[in-house]
């Protein structure tokens, strides 16, 4: 559905992106993973034919997003981070500009947009001005908007920011729904791990490289075993000691030492035992994307 | 041709529908150059010379007020739907200068109401002539704001602009002063200014004294430098980006 080939932008000198390559089939919810101004914006903006690429191609649905972005835009629902919605509008009023922009009229817009409304929701809010809604249901409004011309494909950049757990796990239903009654596929770009960990596959992305892809399974158990964390005054000296005393590899960052290891539990009562007084804290975790993360780049994501 | 006219109507329409729900903004935008006229009317014993100036002045910041929530818009906001959205650049520019210029004709007209003060009596076979006049203006006054605002990255930009351009550009259109008085340079000034043609346009159809240059090349300088606006607005936003959101 989305074929992304030997993408590269820069602006200027500075590489947003380099080289990314990837593909999405049809029904996967696919999420573009990674810290601020690693090039997920970017790359969403290109995708949504907001942009041109410097170099290299992109493909939504068979068309290019360079030599064809009208036939792209027929095919994608866009649903932007800043809020898109006219609030002096109502839902409704918001929901029939876009179908005109489209050039949907008439029974039809009436039945796409009663079914939008309905599948996330906020039909019975369809006369309610913009400005009266919470940030959760907003969203969904964006989201009802970006598919009424029915799209092949959402794209949705940053959707969840700002918005409560609740109303994230809310989202994350209407997502689901949305792939398995309609058929859409969903590319998101996120943050937020508890997101992250919803889509199908994910790509992470840092300083505009991939830095790896798969599913959120198959990303944790690139990490075997158990996270430990170590809270100490000197990290640095720490995780050298540890990488003395036991053989494998400790990571030193902020404070604290990381180590990825099969059976955590036993090794936290040995490196206990061996530095008495130099550890503050213990912290015992199954592998989060988080962790992924910061070991293929040595950066956190937020 | 519904792909075209579809979305252009549409953006005409919301202009609107925000327009009657935000009554408050008429109000200021027709209260500031009414003050100014009474103001210098009456302090000048003479509110006619200035009823046609002050007329051009209410429509111009109407478009101003209009056009410059495009800057807002355009970073985030309503319009980044419409760019990702298939209608034509130029249907969404059509549609937005032709709701923004009837937000300033209508408030334009709200001012002719006080037309008796000025002097001036609107007959029935004027009024259609004053009317169509009010609005060629304020079309083409909201292209010059689209055609500024869009390559704007900042709202406080466009203020330097409209204290730097627009109010001068007022200032010489025979607004304040009549162009057979004026100096050298400034006459050259007023001759090469849009807006004079508006000012001596109104002058005419409200049958006011000062209707220089004559009204027929008046209209049609109005209606050309609308059209080359409309042109210049379509192509500023047709334009494709490697840069920013646009």
């Amino acid at each position: 559905m989305i074929h992304v080939r030997n993408l590269t932008h820069r602006y200027g000198d500075r590489v947003a992106l380099s080289n990314v390559n990837f593909d999405v089939a049809p029904g996967e919810i696919f999420g573009l993973l990674g810290p601020n101004g690693g090039g997920k914006s970017s790359l969403f903006r290109i995708l949504a034919t907001m942009m041109a690429p410097t170099e290299g191609s992109a493909e939504i649905n068979g068309h290019d997003v360079a030599s064809d972005p009208s036939g792209v835009r027929r095919s994608v629902g866009v649903v932007f981070q800043t809020q898109s919605l006219d609030k002096a509008l109502t839902v409704e009023e918001n929901l029939r500009a876009q179908g005109h922009l489209h050039g949907l009229s008439g029974v039809v817009l009436r039945d796409r947009m009663h079914h939008a409304m309905q599948i996330l929701g906020i039909d019975d809010r369809r006369k309610d001005l913009v400005e009266t809604l919470s940030g959760g249901l907003r969203r969904r409004v964006e989201i009802a908007k970006a598919l009424l011309h029915k799209p092949k494909v959402l794209l949705m950049d940053e959707a969840s920011t700002g918005l409560d757990p609740a109303a994230r796990r809310e989202l994350g239903h209407h997502m689901q729904l949305l792939r398995d009654q309609e058929g859409v596929t969903i590319l998101l770009t996120t943050h937020i791990l508890a997101e992250a960990e919803r889509c199908t596959r994910l790509l992470l992305l840092h300083q505009g490289h991939i830095v790896t892809q798969g599913t959120p399974a198959q990303l944790r158990a690139s990490i075997g075993g158990d996270v430990v964390v170590l809270e100490t005054s000197d990290a640095k000296a720490l995780a050298a000691d540890i990488q003395d005393r036991f053989g494998f590899s400790a990571t030193a960052r902020d404070g604290e030492v990381r180590v990825e290891i099969q059976s955590g539990h036993r090794f936290i009562a040995e490196v206990v035992e061996a530095f008495p007084g130099a550890i503050e804290s213990v912290g015992l975790h199954k592998p989060s994307l988080e962790d992924v993360f910061m070991r293929e780049t040595g950066a956190a994501i937020d | 041709m519904t792909s075209f006219l579809l979305p252009a109507a549409t953006l005409w329409q919301r202009e609107l529908v925000r327009f009657w729900r935000q009554k408050s903004r008429v109000l200021s935008v027709v209260a500031s150059p009414l003050i100014f006229w009474l103001l210098i009317g009456y302090g000048s014993n003479d509110l006619a010379r200035y009823y046609s100036g002050t007329l051009v002045l209410t429509v111009m910041f109407s478009a101003i007020f209009s056009t410059i929530s495009i800057i807002e818009d355009r970073r985030e906001g309503f319009l980044l739907s419409m760019l990702v959205s298939p209608a034509p650049r130029t249907s969404l520019v059509l549609g937005k200068i032709l709701g923004s210029a009837t937000l300033g004709w209508i408030q334009g007209l709200l001012l002719l109401v006080f037309a008796p003060l000025a002097g001036v009596t609107i007959s029935l076979a004027a009024f259609l002539p004053v009317v169509a006049a009010m609005f060629l203006i304020s079309f083409t006054l909201t292209g010059l704001g689209f055609a500024i605002a869009w390559k704007m990255d900042s709202t406080a930009a466009f203020h330097g602009i409209m204290m730097l351009l627009l109010v001068p550009m007022w200032m010489v259109s025979g607004a304040l002063f009549p162009m057979a008085t004026a100096h050298g340079v400034v006459k050259t000034l007023m001759w090469a200014n849009p807006l004079t043609y508006s000012v001596s346009l109104l002058n005419f159809t409200l049958g006011l004294p000062n209707a220089v240059p004559e009204p027929g090349l008046s209209l049609i300088v109005t209606i050309a430098t609308g059209l080359a606006l409309l042109l210049l607005s379509g192509m500023l936003a047709a334009q494709k980006s490697s840069r920013s959101s646009a």
